[in-house]
This record gives structure tokens, sequence and C-alpha cells, in this order.
């Protein structure tokens, strides 16, 4: 599953760490989702919707 | 960021208090096991009375570490928490094959020493161990 997580962190100014915090996540979590080697349950996918103000949908995309 | 500070420091708090208590109960673990085992030879010659309380409290202390062990893990995120399944996963499978085949290896004579429990242990623990190194250089 691609996402655009980096982008959007890029957006906020955020380091994974930080981003990491805000979804109670470790920031190697973080960087395993970012570079497409985890891809995250609906719990976490929501979170990182909600702190980033879109929708699921405009993070990850299904590679298919 | 919508979540508090507070919120966020409890999360990184609980999972410090987990490890601590874990190694804590670990470290109890081992040193009741070493008095269960080695109390009854050296210390109070097989005496029944002491014998049965040591096991008994190695056992109630292992109990308390599958405890914490299972909070521990339960604390974890979801992607730490895959790679301490494989781990576990990987742990579990050669404990089995290679325990059985250990033992195997007596019976049909190709290796003249007794097998025992604490071979398997080790091995166990050194799969979960490389399991876990292995599982975070795959997803780095």
């Amino acid at each position: 599953m691609k996402n655009r997580i980096k982008v959007l962190r890029a957006e906020k100014d955020w380091t994974q760490a930080e981003l990491a915090k805000a979804i109670q996540v470790s920031r190697q979590t973080v960087n395993a989702i970012e570079t497409g080697k985890y891809d995250p349950s609906i719990s976490v996918a929501f979170k990182l919707a909600r702190i980033f103000e879109v929708n699921i949908e405009a993070i990850f995309q299904d590679s298919e | 960021m919508e979540h508090t500070k507070t919120e966020l420091q409890d999360w990184e708090d609980q999972k410090k208090e987990n490890i601590k208590h874990l190694k804590l109960w670990v470290g109890l673990w081992c040193l009741s096991m070493m008095l269960a085992a080695f109390g009854p030879k050296y210390m109070w010659d097989y005496n029944m009375l002491l014998t049965v309380p040591a096991i008994l409290l190695n056992l109630g202390i292992g109990f308390k570490m599958l405890v914490w062990n299972k909070r521990y893990l339960l604390g974890l995120d979801e992607f730490q928490r895959k790679i301490q399944l494989e781990a576990m996963a990987w742990s579990l499978g050669v404990g089995l094959v290679v325990g059985l085949n250990y033992e195997l290896l007596e019976d049909v004579k190709l290796i003249s020493f007794q097998p025992e429990i604490p071979h398997l242990v080790i091995l166990m623990a050194l799969t979960v161990f490389i399991g876990i190194i292995a599982g975070n250089r795959r997803y780095q």
C-alpha cells in the first residue's frame, strides 16, 4: 500500500519522532509505515488521518 | 497535534514502567530458580520443608513474570508487537522441531548424553533474541 505520510509530515514540518509521539507509536513504526514496509491497522490509519486533518484515502492508496 | 502532553507522557511512562517491572521480575525469577535448584543440595540438605516453599516461590514469581511480560507486550505498539510475534513464532517452531529431534537423537543412539531441558530453553531464548534483531533490521 502506498502512502503520502512523508509528504504530509514535511508539510507540517514534523519529525518522525514528533509524529510517532502524536499517534502513540514508536519512531521505528512511523518509519516502517512511511517506507511502505508495514501497513498500519485501521486504528493507526484513523489517528494519522485525524492528525493530518485529511481523509484516510488522502494518505493511503491501494497499490493495485 | 491533538493529544495532550499528559496523555503522551502517560503512554511513554507506561512503556518504561512495564520494562522496569519486567526486568525486576525476570531478575527475581532467576534468583528464585537458583535458590530452588541449588538450595536443596548446598544450603539445606534436601529438607522438604524448605525445598517445597522454594519451588512454590519460584512458580509464583514465574507467573508474576509472565503477567508483566504480557503487560509489556500489550504496551508495545502494533508494529513492535508484530516483530515480537514473529520472533516468538520462530522460537516456538524451532523449539518444537529441534527439541523433538534432539530427544530423538538420544533414542536412536546418535548421541550418548541425555538431552536436557535447559539446552532447549537456551535455544528458544537465542531464537527469540535473533528473531527480534532480524525483525528490527528487516523493517528498518
